[in-house]
């Protein structure tokens, strides 16, 4: 097991050697230049001034050598500084990622906790009434466009019934509630964030644990379970549910990425400063040292999550564990 | 870091920490800020400003000539990346012969050197021994105006601090927060629960949607004449559009009132020049040009162009009269102006195709490569009018700023005549003429001015709207104790 997980992590790099060669090629290629300053069409802003700035940043350099500079800095950790700010991109991910990290695994387990017992219980009558009326739901809940969603809910909840902030993470009186007010406060705030954000995860891992769930059910050995006289609930759990839920591992891990991408629009739609927003300003702004950094980290951690998710599968499957 | 930010919410934030030489007061005259008075010597080759005493930086030092040199050593310095420092190249030398004259010497004399002295002084004391690229500064600014920098969560919310020593007088709000709320529905939203109390407003939220008891009960509306120009920027050197009567005739095709009605709601003028109305430098008896589409086919007859083989399309020697008019992505109102447009010249006879691209790609591949037929833009125009940069012929090389590639001998002349001269009676002359010969050029199509619209809470009083906006006189803004929501604690 230990070897696994070492040959595992050995695998992560040069996947994000090629990763970043990809990443630094494609911004490069992208039309336009980088930079607030290039794109402003400031007249104040003199020709000589901008052939400063570009020679600062190094942008006068080749792109071979550029990505060769970049390469020997990272490797050192060292992911330089950012073109709109100059601050470094290090620490301006730092300041960003914990909130996306912490909406993303909130939903992540209200995904779960939402979407098992909801797949488990339609599969059990398959098309029968509960199931129907599951069926129709999620697939308006997976089709409905999330930042429509969230500004229909932040109107009756926010504004009709005044029962939740609409937008921000903190109130504006923040720093003078007790540690308990502080914590409301932030629950307020992140009520509907995270169940907008995990609405259509619901929808979809409902609907993997139904058809997972049934299938499980129709095997030979469910039926001798049931024969040897078990309970239902000790059928239902101890051997469909382990052998059903394994395919979600899977999902689950593919769909990582997908989390901190799609940050980006319930971010905006709740004015949330998190990574999602700060990866989308860069790659508008061709902020490149930024867009880097932020390829890198995002690739390390949907790697980690997707070896987490391998090793839950391990941890769950004997039959792999004994494998190795 | 003030010299090195180069969007709108930092300049802003800015301006309520630091203070320049000289502001816009509210008609956007020139006024003294940290320099009391100022003298033009020498027809403009010496500027000497007399410095305000008894003015202190937050941390209690006081500010001297000193802090003033040292700016400007930073604007010049090639090691600091700061996009301004083209006005300040111009300075030939700077003397400080005591705490509270400044002399600037000019190797030529320039009329818009006086308002680059709005540029925010920075303090010698907490900056000389550090790298202003990288100073931690920038994230716990000091200055010398009416806030002092309080906290800032970055794209989250800056709160500044009034400034009990502010030279004026205290400012009577105590605190301000500056929230970034990058979705204007979620803006909007948060203005219905009351969240915001200032912000602008759409011209659709502004008719519309603001119209509710709610909102007439909560909020006061202001409608100001706007600051920037959207316009359409012939490709001067594609031979469509070398010929003027080919431009007027365009510019009779389209019915801007039209325009302004459907993209604005209403809330919005004709511009007729490179001037906005609220400028000094802007000529009222420039009148817009009606609309006339038969007078626009019989120009184009003129000119060549005839539908000779009746399929609807204007041709000219077997080339049809077809172009493409290119756009930026994000904003609606630029794409909704170029449908209209669309629409009223197939009206005549021209096909035109509408292509709308992202902001860098459109500026880095189409502007400042020329690669275009006809672009839809607009200015955001700075209180100074030199506009030498958009007009002048000398600049029309790739990436400056003249990318129709205007050329008129007497508008260069005019415009290097109004950079000598300092008397503001004779500049307004200078700048009224070349808006004469802009507009009769018609190198773009000028369409509107847009009006700026806010929204801002009742409880706040002295809310009063000029010529500068409304947040001039933003110090002298209260709230009367029973109306106060947020107190300090």
């Amino acid at each position: 097991m230990g070897k696994y997980i070492l040959r595992r992590f050995a695998g992560i790099i040069p996947l994000l050697f090629g990763i970043s060669l990809l990443s630094f090629a494609v911004i490069n290629l992208a039309p336009g230049k980088p930079g607030a300053l290039e794109n402003s069409l400031n007249p104040r802003i003199s020709a000589r001034a901008l052939e400063r700035l570009e020679k600062l940043y190094e942008l006068d350099k080749p792109v071979y050598e550029r990505y060769w500079h970049w390469l020997k800095r990272t490797a050192v950790l060292d992911f330089g500084r950012s073109f709109s700010d100059n601050r470094p991109v290090i620490e301006k991910i730092a300041e960003r990622l914990p909130v996306t990290i912490t909406i993303n695994l909130l939903s992540l387990f209200l995904i779960f906790a939402a979407a098992i017992p909801l797949g488990v219980r339609c599969a059990l009558k398959p098309d029968g009434m509960l199931d129907k009326v599951m069926t129709a739901v999620m697939f308006f809940l997976f089709a409905i466009p999330t930042f429509w969603l969230a500004l229909l809910l932040m109107n009756f909840f926010g504004i009709n019934l005044r029962w939740l902030p609409v937008s921000g993470i903190t109130s504006l009186d923040y720093e003078y509630l007790s540690p308990a007010g502080k914590a409301v406060d932030i629950f307020r705030h992140l009520f509907l964030p995270v169940t907008v954000s995990s609405l259509g995860g619901i929808a979809a891992m409902a609907r993997y644990m139904r058809s997972s769930m049934i299938e499980a059910l129709a095997q030979p050995y469910i039926r001798m379970a049931r024969a040897k006289g078990l309970t239902e609930r000790s059928v239902l759990y101890k051997h469909a549910f382990r052998n059903a839920v394994m395919p979600l591992i899977t999902i689950m891990g593919l769909s990582l990425p997908g989390l901190v991408g799609g940050s980006v629009i319930f971010e905006s739609v709740f004015a949330i400063p998190g990574a999602g927003r700060l990866f989308y300003e860069a790659v508008m702004m061709r902020d490149y040292p930024l867009i880097m950094a932020e390829v890198v980290i995002v690739s390390l951690l949907t790697m980690t999550a997707n070896l987490l998710a391998d090793l839950s599968y391990a941890w769950i499957d004997p039959r792999l564990r004994d494998k190795r | 870091m003030p010299m090195l930010a180069s969007d709108i919410a930092s300049a802003g934030i800015c301006g309520y920490i630091f203070n320049g030489l000289v502001k816009y007061d509210k008609d956007l005259n020139l006024t003294g800020d940290l320099a009391e008075r100022w003298e033009v010597l020498d027809g403009g080759l010496q500027i000497v400003f007399y410095l305000r005493k008894g003015v202190f930086w937050q941390d209690g030092v006081p500010f001297t000539s000193r802090d003033v040199d040292f700016t400007y050593r930073k604007m010049v310095d090639p090691q600091v990346r700061t996009p301004y420092s083209g006005d300040f190249e111009r300075v030939e030398r700077l003397e400080t012969p005591d705490d509270h004259t400044v002399r600037v010497f000019y190797k030529e004399p320039f009329a818009p050197a006086l308002s680059s002295w709005s540029v925010s002084i920075v303090p010698e004391h907490l900056l000389e021994k550090e790298d202003l690229n990288t100073s931690v500064f920038s994230r716990v600014p000091v200055g010398t105006g009416p806030y002092k920098f309080r906290s800032w969560k970055t794209q989250e919310k800056i709160e500044l601090d009034a400034n009990e020593n502010y030279f004026l007088h205290r400012p009577n709000i105590d605190r301000v927060v500056q929230r970034v709320i990058p979705d204007p529905s979620t803006l909007f939203l948060e203005l219905q629960t009351g969240g915001v109390d200032l912000c602008g407003l759409t011209p659709l939220q502004y008719t519309r949607q603001t119209d509710t008891p709610y909102f007439r009960g909560e909020y006061r509306k202001f409608r100001l004449p706007g600051d920037t120009y959207v316009y359409l920027g012939y490709n001067l050197r594609s031979p469509l559009f070398s010929d003027i009567r080919v431009r007027k005739a365009l510019n009779l095709a389209v019915d801007k009132d039209e325009i302004i009605k459907i993209v604005l709601l209403g809330l919005g003028t004709v511009s007729t020049g490179p001037f906005t109305p609220q400028s000094w430098a802007f000529n009222p008896s420039v009148k817009p040009s009606p609309c006339d589409p038969p007078g626009a086919l019989r120009l184009l007859k003129e000119a060549g162009w005839e539908d000779s083989d009746g399929d609807g399309i204007l041709d000219n020697n077997g080339r049809k009269f077809e172009f493409t008019i290119l756009t930026n992505q994000g904003n609606e109102e630029r794409i909704k102006t170029a449908e209209i447009i669309q629409r009223r010249l197939s009206d005549i006879g021209i096909k035109v195709k509408i292509k709308v691209v992202e902001w860098s790609v459109f500026i880095g591949e189409f502007v400042n490569k020329r690669d275009f037929d006809v672009i839809l833009l607009g200015w955001a125009l700075p209180r100074e009018p030199d506009n030498y940069d958009i007009w002048h012929s000398s600049r029309t090389r790739e990436g400056e700023f003249n990318f129709a590639g205007y050329t008129n001998p007497e508008v260069d002349l005019l415009l290097l005549e109004a950079r000598r001269v300092f008397d503001q009676q004779k500049r307004r002359e200078l700048y009224r003429k070349i808006q004469e010969l802009i507009y009769a050029d018609q190198p773009y199509m000028f369409i509107y001015v847009p009006d700026s619209l806010y929204v801002v809470h009742r409880r706040f009083r002295e809310v009063a709207p000029a010529a500068a906006g409304i947040g001039y006189n933003f110090i002298d803004w209260w709230v009367p104790p029973a109306e106060q929501r947020y107190r300090m604690r």
